[in-house]
């Protein structure tokens, strides 16, 4: 049949595809490989040797436990503010009509299509001129700007997809704003903000940029493995942080993945 | 008699746009009052005016004799049937309809007892523990009215609840709607656009058009007697007679308005009046011949009997017809 031949691509094709995929990812399962590797000041390939003893020794380590904390507690307030901001916003944008309205929805947005360089030059200087002393909070507010933006974008496609009459119905019916949210909104758009929450955290885990400019003495995970790796020192231990890493920040995206695609049927089924 | 919902001179502008402009109404208590009129003409902007999700911008609202402005949707004890139903589609029908009843603090057991009547009373027993999605458009139609009825409000408003049903329910809901709100003694306030349903159901009916009311009365008198055109036109199939020949007819109007089944062709029998016309055209509609008779350019229909004979294409006939059957207008 013709339709078959259209769609058998040609073998030069398959390979460059083959080839590419494994590009992307075979660095990371390096990194993995090294994490078990005997030799730790340079990475020989193929290792010497493999042992499971570099996570006893960055189990050991308590930087590994202070940069660790750090980016666990930072992750977790910048996605709190992102999501209490970036549902309010996603809220007024969708359900109301006021002046501004298209400009504040670029401008909520703009902090994650400008380079994060720009975003940390420009939080440096602000917090200098305003006299704020660079702390664990200014990372929460460098990172709560990219935050709110997957949040507000998850919650605004969600909320555009609830009928307006759905909360004048529940008015209508006598419950007033807050039940309304509680009763009628929150279950409707709770997967997109659940989503866009879990996004968000493994943003905020692993940014470098931000971090670097708004970062006092300390230092969040990402930055700590940069630090790291200029150290020839038990190298494979930032190859197991890595590895957490990949995890902490993996399966969150693939969570939200999965609920966003269920999520699909969840806010038009009634109509 | 007990008034249920006042209008006095309300208006709601939206910028210039004038959606409501100096609407007065009183509605009775226990009556069923159709709001008629295209889309556009500020019947639906005076429901939700009711419901409280408008404001006005001039006027006046009283329901039941406390004033409406500035108390919120979920102040009023009115309830309101929307348009696309408005289910809430992460609920189940039971808590849905008992939703109502849940924000107001009634306790599980009996808010479930209330429901499951409620959802009998639309005759949908049993389908409490279904999802929105699962049901039909009249199904869905029937909780949306279950839903509003269990909260016991003083006024109904449904907002062209029947406009996304096929025909036959169509006809079989106003049946119920009716009955239900005979049996149930509560002010139904009603919006459509279909003037059938607005003549066949309601009590009384206001004709809306550009934000204004053109004519309130019962369903006969909105129909026999239109005030103007616009009514005349979307109410009925009346005649419009203009001005040289209501003045013909010895009718001092800008226009008269006169129904085709009360026009005879025949000579005009003792006191009654006539014109004379040539045959224009002419078609065959069951149980009458509907027959246009053009006078003097102005084209009269003529609802004839079947069973008399129709006259010829261009052929000159008379028509006659009672002198109280011509209603004059107050438009051209």
């Amino acid at each position: 049949m013709r339709s078959d031949r259209l769609n058998r691509s040609p073998m030069g094709l398959k390979i460059a595809a083959g080839v590419g995929l494994a590009f992307l990812h075979l660095p990371i399962l390096l990194i993995f490989l090294y994490a078990f590797t005997t030799e730790e000041k340079s990475y020989q390939f193929p290792p010497p040797g493999l042992t499971t003893q570099w996570f006893a020794v960055a189990w050991n380590r308590p930087d590994v436990w202070a940069a660790l904390t750090l980016s666990v507690k930072v992750a977790s307030i910048a996605t709190a503010v992102a999501l209490v901001l970036g549902t309010l916003c996603a809220a007024a944008v969708s359900q109301t009509r006021f002046f501004g309205r298209e400009t504040i929805s670029l401008l909520v947005i703009l902090p994650i299509a400008l380079p994060g360089i720009i975003t940390g030059i420009a939080l440096r200087s602000a917090f200098s001129m305003a006299d704020i002393p660079f702390s664990f909070w200014t990372i929460v507010l460098g990172h709560a700007t990219f935050c709110i933006v997957v949040v507000y974008n998850n919650a605004v496609a969600r909320f555009r997809r609830i009928s307006g009459s759905l909360i004048e119905a529940s008015m209508d019916l006598g419950a007033d704003g807050f039940q309304t949210f509680r009763y009628i909104i929150l279950p409707n758009i709770g997967t997109a903000l659940l989503a866009g929450g879990m996004l968000a955290f493994a943003l905020s885990f692993d940014e470098v940029i931000v971090t670097t400019f708004t970062a006092g003495q300390q230092s969040t995970l990402p930055i700590w493995m940069l630090e790291e790796l200029i150290r020839p020192r038990q190298r494979p231990v930032t190859n197991v942080v890595a590895m957490v890493v990949v995890l902490v920040t993996f399966l969150p995206i693939l969570g939200a993945y999965y609920l966003t695609r269920d999520g699909d049927q969840i806010a038009g089924a009634g109509k | 008699m007990t008034t249920a919902v006042l209008f006095d001179n309300v208006s709601r502008h939206f910028g210039a746009v004038r959606a409501v402009d100096g609407v007065n109404l009183e509605i009775a208590e226990g009556e069923f009052f159709a709001m008629l009129g295209p889309s556009g003409s500020g019947k639906t902007t005076c429901l939700r005016l009711m419901a409280g999700f408008e404001q006005p911008t001039g006027g006046h609202i009283e329901i039941f004799g406390e004033t409406a402005e500035g108390v919120p949707p979920y102040r009023r004890s009115v309830n309101t049937v929307f348009q696309d139903y408005a289910l809430f589609p992460h609920l189940s029908i039971l808590d849905n309809v008992a939703y109502g009843l849940m924000v107001k603090g009634v306790g599980r057991e009996e808010r479930r007892k209330a429901a499951e009547d409620a959802l009998a009373m639309v005759k949908l027993p049993g389908y409490g523990t279904r999802r929105p999605g699962q049901l039909s458009g009249g199904q869905r139609q029937r909780v949306a009215l279950a839903r509003a009825l269990v909260n016991k409000p003083k006024v109904l408003l449904l907002d062209e609840p029947l406009g996304a049903l096929d025909l036959k329910l169509r006809e079989q809901m106003q049946e119920e709607l009716k009955s239900l709100q005979k049996s149930l003694g509560i002010t139904f306030v009603f919006v459509t656009h279909d003037q059938g349903e607005a003549l066949s159901m309601a009590d009384r009916i206001a004709v809306f058009n550009d934000g204004r009311i053109q004519q309130l009365g019962r369903p006969e008198d909105v129909y026999k007697q239109p005030k103007t055109r616009f009514v005349a036109d979307f109410v009925g199939s009346s005649n419009v007679l203009p001005a040289k020949l209501c003045q013909r007819l010895g009718l001092k109007a800008p226009s008269a308005s006169l129904r085709p089944e009360a026009i005879a062709i025949a000579a005009p029998a003792n006191g009654a009046l006539s014109l004379s016309g040539t045959v224009a055209a002419h078609s065959f509609l069951g149980a009458v011949n509907r027959v246009v008779v053009d006078v003097d350019g102005a084209r009269v229909a003529v609802a004839s009997p079947a069973a008399l004979a129709v006259p010829e294409l261009g052929s000159p006939v008379i028509i006659s017809f009672d002198a109280n059957e011509l209603h004059p207008m107050e438009d051209a």
